[in-house]
């Protein structure tokens, strides 16, 4: 701070003089280019949800978008806690979303091999919730019928996930390339050696999940979604009559789907068939 | 408190909101004591020679800025190697965490998040309390020097802007301090109004805190774009003129007992203080006859980091806790 800062301001104002008016002019020059600056920067952040084109898969319990933004605190504890590290912060690209968790379950679905859905516990704001305030609407369709049997649990005295709402809905998005409804088999690794998606397979070990390309597979038809959806009645492999006439396998979604992302995660086919579509709702 | 310092008192939390300091311009804005003190240093050559001397044999310190980078850095690596190595201390980031269990969320975080949500949780309010009291305990603003970040860059940062000003590269392009409080107003109404957290998206104290604890992502170059700012343009811009998360720590701090005290008497008021300040308009009263007591506590505004306490050669100022400095 310069001498001349510390002018005080008791007692009546001389006139300005010339220099002291310009370098006032200056400053005020420089304040509008920092507030302009920091709100353009801050503005900035509406832009990404304007124009995003997809929707972001967010962890079990979140709130919808709108209010999952404004109350999320960005501070990760949900990516903490997630065994599986299946939720990471999105980045600056998501504009006002940047820091907020999501999954991307392509590359690590949510397979919920913590037992509890843990993220909701760690939340600190109730941006993940059990329990949605009663202020906020439920979309028609987005609440679950009942409460997810976890097949992990269905032996334990308490089956269910604690869960209301669906993340979203698995949809069969390539079904012209859907290995089971080719009728063809799958062996080997889904998704490669070099994959780092792990999962928890209940008869390896209930409480340490291991990386999915230690886990091969060898089936005559492939059924790698349905085998390895963790919700009990999700998804299975039915007889379906094709456009032509011809019976052949496909995998159905059902409606206990909650839209956790295995299915999506252990497609094998290159990009995957099968897709979660982030927070749609169940239609019938 | 005398009503000199209530007077001062009011002056100081002015001052934080961006008023100039003002000057006592009436003798009896000055205690007896003090104006004595000033009229004994008027002109007193001795106490020139005396001045001199002590600058001369003045040891370079830095106690305090080192204890204070070093409870920084433990403080924020602390947050990282609880994920790192999953041991569970210190969870989550600087906007909220659990330290061994308890909620602990950062009050302009809270802030935004209960403007824009319009709900609050009980987990919500646990941490903000929590925090609200553990920063009115330990100083407000010293959060900001002696955990946050960015601020700790910023020092960095500082000291080659200050190198390359020293090179008469460049000058300092001071900005209106008013600046903070339009834009903790703007960003609590923006919250408010859109509903989003807006400040969230652009706070650097976040965007570092995540990017230390979940790795480095695109965000960290709006913080360097603060950091080139404050370089080549406006010194400590960022954290003077702009930041809405120092303002609030700073009003938490106006009831806090742990404070810089400032002591007139072995003052020689060579200003070394104010050229190390982060927030130079604290120390206004250690310019020559504005102190209005003999010990004068410094306003919130101040961070208490400390660097004028290393820096005076004269040990006219020092930390304090209010009341407890009685009991010892």
């Amino acid at each position: 701070m310069s001498d001349d800062d510390r002018k005080p301001v008791a007692g009546p104002t001389p006139p300005l003089s010339k220099a002291r008016r310009q370098t006032n002019r200056r400053r005020f020059l420089r304040t509008a280019l920092l507030t302009g600056g920091v709100l353009g920067a801050a503005l900035s952040g509406f832009l990404p949800l304007i124009y995003s084109q997809r929707k972001r898969l967010r962890p079990p319990g979140a709130l919808d978008e709108k209010d999952f933004l404004s109350s999320c605190i960005k501070c990760g504890q949900c990516v903490q806690v997630c065994p599986v590290q299946a939720i990471v912060l999105a980045d600056l690209i998501d504009g006002m979303g940047v820091g907020t968790p999501y999954i991307d379950a392509r590359q690590q679905a949510c397979d919920f091999s913590c037992d509890a859905v843990q993220c909701v516990l760690a939340c600190p704001t109730g941006t993940l919730t059990y329990h949605k305030p009663e202020f906020l609407t439920v979309r028609p369709g987005a609440s679950l019928a009942a409460k997810p049997i976890l097949l992990a649990k269905e032996k334990d005295p308490e089956q269910t996930l604690n869960m209301t709402e669906r993340m979203g809905v698995a949809r069969l998005t390539r079904p012209e390339a859907c290995l089971a409804i080719q009728g063809k088999g799958f062996k080997g690794q889904t998704r490669g050696a070099d994959f780092k998606g792990r999962m928890r397979y209940m008869n390896v070990d209930r409480w340490k999940p291991i990386k999915v390309a230690d886990h091969p597979y060898d089936v005559a038809e492939c059924d790698l979604c349905a085998r390895e959806c963790p919700i009990k009645g999700a998804i299975s492999i039915e007889t379906v009559f094709a456009p032509d006439g011809s019976k052949r396998k496909s995998p159905v979604v059902h409606e206990p789907c909650v839209g956790c992302g295995v299915c999506e995660m252990v497609c094998p086919v290159e990009p995957t068939c099968i897709t979660i579509e982030a927070r749609e709702v169940w239609k019938t | 408190m005398s009503d000199l310092l209530n007077r001062r008192f009011v002056d100081q939390i002015k001052v934080m909101f961006g008023w100039e300091p003002t000057k006592p311009t009436k003798p009896e804005h000055i205690s007896a004591a003090a104006q004595k003190i000033h009229f004994y240093k008027k002109g007193n050559r001795d106490l020139i020679a005396e001045k001199l001397h002590a600058r001369a044999h003045a040891e370079r310190k830095n106690t305090w800025r080192n204890r204070r980078w070093i409870t920084l850095i433990i403080a924020n690596l602390l947050f990282t190697f609880s994920f790192f190595l999953d041991i569970q201390i210190l969870e989550g980031a600087l906007t909220a965490s659990r330290f061994v269990g308890f909620h602990l969320i950062d009050l302009n975080s809270a802030l935004q998040v209960m403007l824009a949500h319009k709900h609050i949780i009980n987990n919500l309010i646990i941490g903000t309390g929590t925090v609200l009291v553990l920063w009115v305990l330990l100083g407000g603003r010293t959060f900001c020097s002696w955990v946050c970040p960015y601020h700790l860059l910023a020092e960095w940062a500082e000291k080659i802007h200050l190198y390359l000003a020293k090179k008469r590269l460049l000058t300092d392009q001071t900005i209106d301090r008013r600046l903070r409080t339009v834009f903790w107003i703007i960003f609590a109404l923006l919250a408010l109004g859109t509903g989003y957290t807006v400040f969230e998206a652009i706070s650097p104290t976040g965007i570092l805190s995540r990017a230390l604890i979940y790795g480095p992502g695109l965000a960290l170059l709006w913080v360097l774009a603060l950091l080139v700012f404050e370089v080549f343009f406006s010194r400590r811009a960022w954290c003077r003129y702009a930041c809405p998360i120092g303002l609030t720590y700073g009003v938490v701090g106006i009831i806090s007992p742990v404070r810089i005290k400032y002591k007139l008497a072995e003052c020689f008021h060579e200003g070394d203080c104010r050229k190390v300040c982060l927030v130079p308009h604290v120390l206004d009263t250690v310019i020559k006859g504005r102190a209005v007591d003999t010990e004068v506590p410094l306003g919130p505004d101040c961070t208490r980091c400390g660097l004028c306490v290393d820096t005076c050669p004269t040990g006219s100022l020092s930390f304090e806790i209010k009341g407890l400095s009685k009991l010892l």
